[in-house]
């Protein structure tokens, strides 16, 4: 019996399906991530786990419990919000506190596991702060804070690092990963960026227009996507034409390399160049069309535009898509 | 930040004197000792205070006015909050009709409902009942309740109430524990108003009001039209006072700019 | 949309609020309507019936013509008034520093808390004859004049109480204003005044045709006072209901000015707010 199962869940307004029969199994422990653009239905499934859209049609089964229609307030699970959600009125204690009094915990209890899910964030010296008081990645881990007091079978992650600045981003990507593998909860986790998907998850959902195009693992996902969109959307990619009736064939940037003009597969020329401090990013035209390269900047000189340079690649890491699966 | 500059500067002085003059002068010639409205010199008095607090027409209307101000205060803001409610976070047919319902008494002149519920009453023999006269005041000092409530609720993120509910709390514990203490800046700032403006309301008050329930400003008005003496001017220093304390608890709770000027 | 509301449904929340207002607003609005339409007798009042005797004496009766004819003069140069005083220290406020600009339009603003008895009764000692503004003239060698109870003391003190109606809605739509359009202007070498006119006053004459709107609806059907500083001869309209109700005991005449008035003043509320929300709204979002 998996963890958690979704059951062809979905969610239609009207005659628009905003989640279509997306089915997924997590084992316990497991940190998912659900990835797409803008409207592709992550954050409408998130909604639905977490009671505050109704299904359609399909099933929520949480350890075996048919969750589909209880009520938000009854399924005890974690949830950090987009906007964190923190009650404005209370303090950082207050907040943290709240889900336990909910559930009748008694006073000392209470200050024990508030003490001790604050400390798991590193925010123990702020307790009788108000959230107004403190930064976005602080309220951040407040949030994380209430929702894991509760030690709730499953954590919902709704864009939770979105709202903070790219540095501050970073980092709190390893830290949720770290606390997520310290209290060992189950998590589910919306976001649009794939880096981001990619740095804390087990497994990654790929979905668009409402549909699961691919599940697995980071690297799977980035070496072999299933489709066109995803081999596009959660990295560069070059597309190398084929024979008609073939299909198409594609590579990423990274895996070209320049080498003298006439010893690689193909001839081409630098068009522009741009300086990204870790790598030089090429954009060239050849017979193949136009190719993106990435190179590391490993100290020696780039190439200029106007040259005129060979590509070279290995056969095993260019990829073929079924057509029309885009 | 650009500068303003003199003629600009004497401008707005001009704007000041001419908005505080005659607060001013109230408040100076309630503090005469002659018999006559003038400035006091450099005798000062306090014996027309004096008079109004032995004033037993006044001390009455004072007491009707202020029970009356905070009775229809409350329970307008007791209805305003429900509706507010309703109209923020409601996807029924007619809301919109319903919020310019709930806020048209603003648009209709004050004599017009003054004397529309005067037939009212004569009809039903409410005449002279203080119950009908808080209920007509709590239609015309409903509006300002509604409308600030109405944007304090949607001025505010609602997934609080979500994370209130995804940490197991009923809906009523969220209504009390989360939803009212956000908007309770708006409760106290809408019952506030709503006292402010019943206890100023004059013109529907004048046809509605019997002698048993006649309310300071229809007092006030009704002196005024037969005799000015420097009572009047204490009178009116007295409520100038009280305004203005009610106005510094108003701005310390909501912000008297948020209330007079509005978000919407 | 949410599981949440749809279990939620709200409207009976509304129920006490529209008990309320179809008792105490449709009801007597309906009432005074059809009171408006009934024949009228000297010795019984109101007879029932069905005539239009009463709205046809107010388009034909030079009495109620002229105090029609004078609220309307009274309520439009108080409104003009109010814009061209309003408008101006709106745009002074809005362009004063940190602790200044609240002082200011706090002092400003509060007055509209005052009851408008109190702010009145100021007036009439203002203008009094022995008062300060005639003690002014005196000064100055002009000598006294008659102030109080004419239509100068009447406009004189609807300004000061609907000033605050006009420069709230301005206030608020210079607020909305971009500083730096008002910059980018001046750097195309546009002069302060074509800056004004060209730039700042095209995007708040919502607010400035809102406020004035306001202004002129509540000054026309302003009753304190008329009643107080117009004296026995300078009626206007309220002042003339409240005669007819009280003193004439005609209610049918009186519930037809009546309704006069709150149809001319939806008329003009409603008109000019579709103006404004409709050549606006596009406009400035």
């Amino acid at each position: 019996m998996p963890f958690l199962e979704l059951d062809n869940l979905t969610k239609q307004y009207g005659h628009l399906y905003a989640v279509e029969n997306v089915s997924l199994t997590v084992e316990q422990g497991e940190f998912i991530s659900l990835l797409g653009p803008s409207g592709c239905g992550k954050t409408t499934t998130l909604q639905m786990i977490a009671g505050f859209v109704e299904a359609t049609a399909g099933a929520i089964r949480l350890q075996g419990r048919d969750i589909t229609h209880a009520p938000a307030n009854s399924r005890g699970l974690g949830i950090v919000f987009q906007s964190y959600a923190l009650f404005p009125h209370m303090t950082v204690a207050g907040n943290v506190s709240f889900g336990l009094e909910m559930q009748k915990v008694s006073k000392a209890e209470r200050a024990r596991r508030v003490d001790h899910a604050l400390t798991l964030v590193h925010l123990d010296a702020y307790a009788d702060r108000y959230p107004r008081e403190l930064s976005g990645g602080q309220r951040q881990r407040v949030a994380l804070a209430r929702a894991l007091v509760i030690q709730p079978p499953l954590l919902l992650l709704d864009e939770p690092l979105s709202n903070l600045d790219a540095k501050l981003r970073e980092a709190m990507q390893f830290e949720l990963r770290n606390i997520q593998q310290q209290v060992g909860t189950t998590t589910i986790m919306v976001t649009h960026d794939q880096a981001e998907a990619f740095s804390v998850s087990d497994r990654v959902v790929v979905m668009q227009s409402g549909k699961v195009m691919q599940i697995d693992t980071p690297y799977q996902v980035y070496e072999h996507p299933a489709t066109d969109f995803i081999s596009r959307f959660v990295g560069k990619t070059n597309m190398i034409p084929s024979a008609p009736g073939h299909p198409q064939r594609h590579i990423r940037p990274e895996k070209l390399r320049l080498v003298a003009a006439g010893s690689g597969r193909v001839n081409a020329t630098v068009a522009e160049r741009f300086f990204l401090g870790s790598q030089w990013f090429y954009h060239l035209t050849s017979d193949l069309g136009e190719l993106t390269v990435t190179i590391p900047n490993d100290g020696s000189a780039p190439q200029a535009p106007g040259t005129v340079v060979g590509v070279q690649w290995d056969e095993a890491n260019m990829r073929t898509l079924a057509e029309g699966r885009a | 930040m650009p500068r303003n500059g003199a003629l600009a500067l004497t401008f707005n002085a001009l704007v000041v004197v001419f908005m505080l003059a005659p607060l001013v002068i109230v408040c100076l010639v309630a503090f005469t000792p002659e018999n006559t409205l003038s400035l006091p010199g450099w005798s000062w008095s306090l014996r027309w205070f004096e008079k109004v607090f032995h004033h037993p027409d006044f001390m009455t209307s004072f007491v009707n006015s202020l029970w009356l101000a905070s009775t229809s205060a409350t329970l307008s803001v007791a209805l305003a909050v429900p509706s507010a409610m309703a109209i923020t976070r409601g996807e029924f047919r007619g809301r919109g009709a319903l919020e310019a319902l709930f806020l048209s008494p603003l648009v209709i002149p004050h004599l017009v409902l003054g004397v529309a519920l005067l037939q009212l009453f004569s009809h039903i023999g409410a005449t002279g009942s203080f119950f009908w006269l808080m209920l007509a005041h709590v239609l015309i000092i409903t509006p300002y309740a509604m409308r600030l409530l109405i944007s304090a609720m949607t001025g505010y993120d609602r997934t609080v109430e979500h994370a209130a509910l995804s940490l197991g709390a009923s809906r009523w514990t969220m209504f009390v524990r989360v939803t009212l203490p956000m908007i309770l800046p708006g409760v106290t700032g809408g019952w506030l108003l709503c006292f402010i403006n019943s206890f100023d309301e004059l013109t529907m008050s004048i046809f509605i009001t019997a002698p048993s329930t006649i309310t300071l400003p229809v007092r006030m008005y009704m002196y005024a039209t037969e005799s000015i003496d420097p009572m009047m001017a204490a009178v009116s220093a007295l409520i100038v006072a009280l305004t203005a304390t009610t106005a510094l608890i108003l701005d310390r709770i909501y912000g008297l700019d948020r209330v007079l000027v509005g978000q919407r | 949309m949410m599981a949440a509301a749809k279990k939620f449904s709200p409207v009976w929340l509304t129920l006490p609020s529209l008990a309320l207002f179809l008792v105490m607003l449709m009801t007597p609005l309906t009432l005074t309507l059809l009171l408006s339409f009934n024949e009228y007798d000297n010795m019984k009042g109101a007879v029932g019936g069905f005539t239009l005797d009463h709205y046809w004496k107010v388009i034909s009766d030079g009495f109620y013509l002229e105090i029609f004819w004078r609220t309307l003069k009274i309520g439009l140069l108080t409104t003009l008034i109010c814009v061209v005083v309003g408008v101006p220290e709106a745009y002074i406020l809005s362009r004063m520093n940190r602790p200044w600009r609240s002082l200011f339009l706090m002092i400003v603003l509060t007055p509209l808390l005052v009851s408008v008895v109190v702010r009145t009764f100021g007036w009439s000692m203002l203008l009094g004859f022995e008062g300060p503004i005639n003690q002014l003239f005196v000064a100055l060698g002009w000598g006294k004049s008659r102030l109080l109870y004419t239509e100068g003391a009447v406009i004189a003190a609807l300004v000061h109480v609907m000033l605050p109606f006009m420069i709230i809605p301005v206030w608020t739509s210079l607020q909305k204003l971009d500083p730096q359009v008002e910059q980018a202007a001046l750097s195309f070498g546009a002069s302060r005044l074509t800056a004004i006119t060209r730039v700042v006053l095209p995007q708040i004459m919502p607010g400035i045709l809102s406020g004035g709107l306001i202004v002129f609806g509540l000054a026309a059907s302003s009753f304190a006072i008329p009643g107080l500083l117009g004296g026995r001869r300078l009626k206007m309209v309220a002042t003339t209901v409240y005669d007819q109700y009280l003193h004439e005991l005609n209610w049918p005449m009186g519930a037809s000015i009546a309704v006069i008035l709150l149809l001319a003043n939806l008329v003009v509320m409603l008109t000019c707010h579709r103006v404004v929300e409709g050549q606006y709204r596009r406009r400035l979002g």
